[in-house]
């Protein structure tokens, strides 16, 4: 039996193009819809291999792009229109969502109430206490995954399969491994977590149990600059045995 | 009651409110004239500001509140062992499109974002930070979401007004999409 991560990637279709914008350090009206289109499909694979649940959205925008990319590569028709308009709407959808990001950073640097500054009693309903550094980036699953194929092109597979199999290591295990490491140091780097191992069934269960914590707000994965180390932070909570 | 007496009194009230104190819950217990308190209220303002003082009295979500100096956070989380209310990214995401365009429902929240939001439009209603507005008044009928006065006190803003503008970048206008960018001898 496969081990299946259910995972609820909030981070959506939108959120995953914005960021290879970012990354290829592009403008939006100058979306390479081609590269693009490639480099999401490879996202979409790669979450695919490893069995997580994404929302039916991520597969709507990736017909899009599929259709726009399909439709450049045609001689001019008729349909040249729609397929213009089509593009069009796409990136005007990203900026308004940018738009919509960049205000939500600027409400951040708002001076915010039981952070920067307090009142005489408050009750939080939400307490979470960060032991970390308020200029820490909390890393999305992009970044995870980018850092994922950083490490399995690192490890040879004799079998050379891609396959995760439950008897011969458990996904829980890893869980187990890596809240023991974690217990030792309060942060370790996310390439330490892969560190002595050989296989890429090894390295995918790794990744999965990282996710599965993630998930279960254990611990979080953060990096000083966009796009910098990870690194894996123990949240301080009470002592909840994993759940799987 | 003379006028130092009120002033003291203005500020033992707003020292004891829960939520930040408006003008005319003052005018409603002490039954002064508005331009009167407004004038008290400026001279606290002043008073608490030029002194050396670990709290200033601020002007919030539309009232009057004693707020500790932000230089001075640091200590406060010492004292109280932990830090900030914390709102993730898409909450924050979903704030901001619920505060500029308030009255909003989930679809329209959902079609920008791309993605689904009950959760976290849920999250937001537990911390009273939105609330419902009432519903649309199309098939459905579906709820209005919009920011509450906590939302205000939360993020140190006066009123909606004080909202930091939205980005410029309004429209892409037509022509300005490059559909036929470098990359195009690449395609597989």
């Amino acid at each position: 039996m496969v081990y299946q991560v259910r995972l609820d990637i909030f981070e959506g279709p939108l959120e995953l193009l914005l960021y290879l914008v970012r990354k290829n350090e592009i403008e939006i009206s100058e979306i390479p819809i081609a590269t693009v289109c490639h480099q999401y499909l490879e996202y979409l694979d790669l979450m695919n291999a490893l069995n997580l649940d994404f929302a039916g959205e991520f597969l709507v925008l990736a017909a899009t792009l599929a259709y726009i990319k399909s439709r450049m590569l045609l001689p001019a028709t008729e349909e040249e229109e729609m397929e213009e308009e089509l593009h069009f709407d796409l990136a005007q959808h990203l900026l308004e969502y940018k738009r919509y990001k960049e205000a939500a950073n600027t409400l951040t640097r708002q001076t915010i109430l039981e952070k920067d500054e307090f009142i005489r009693s408050y009750v939080t309903e939400d307490l979470t206490p960060p032991e970390t550094d308020e200029s820490d980036i909390e890393v999305n699953l992009f970044e995870l995954l980018d850092a994922l194929k950083g490490v399995l092109k690192r490890v040879e597979d004799k079998k050379g399969i891609f396959e995760v199999t439950k008897e011969k290591i458990t996904v829980t295990e890893k869980v187990v491994e890596i809240l023991g490491k974690l217990k030792q140091q309060k942060s370790i780097s996310f390439a330490s977590l892969f560190d002595e191992l050989t296989t890429r069934e090894e390295v995918i269960a790794t990744f999965l149990a990282l996710l599965e914590l993630l998930r279960q707000r254990m611990v979080r994965a953060l990096q000083s600059t966009p796009f910098g180390p990870i690194r894996i932070v123990r949240r301080v909570a009470k002592e909840i045995p994993p759940t799987i | 009651m003379n006028r130092e007496e009120s002033k003291a009194v203005i500020e033992a009230l707003i020292f004891a409110s829960e939520a930040p104190l408006t003008v005319d819950k003052i005018k409603e217990l002490l039954k002064l004239q508005k331009s009167e308190i407004n004038v008290l209220l400026d001279e606290l303002v002043t008073e608490y500001n030029s002194a050396v003082r670990g709290f200033y009295l601020r002007k919030v979500a539309n009232g009057y509140q004693f707020r500790t100096k932000t230089e001075y956070a640091v200590w406060i989380q010492r004292l109280k062992k932990v830090k900030a209310l914390r709102l993730s990214q898409p909450m924050m995401e979903v704030l901001a499109m619920i505060v500029y365009k308030q009255p909003i429902t989930r679809v329209e929240i959902e079609y920008i974002r791309g993605v689904d939001s009950e959760g976290v439009i849920k999250s937001l209603l537990d911390k009273k930070l939105i609330t419902i507005l009432g519903r649309k008044d199309v098939p459905g009928r579906p709820f209005l979401f919009g920011t509450t006065a906590k939302f205000l006190e939360v993020f140190g803003l006066e009123s909606l007004k004080d909202l930091p503008a939205l980005d410029n970048i309004d429209q892409l206008k037509e022509g300005e999409l490059s559909l036929f960018p470098a990359d195009q001898d690449k395609i597989e």
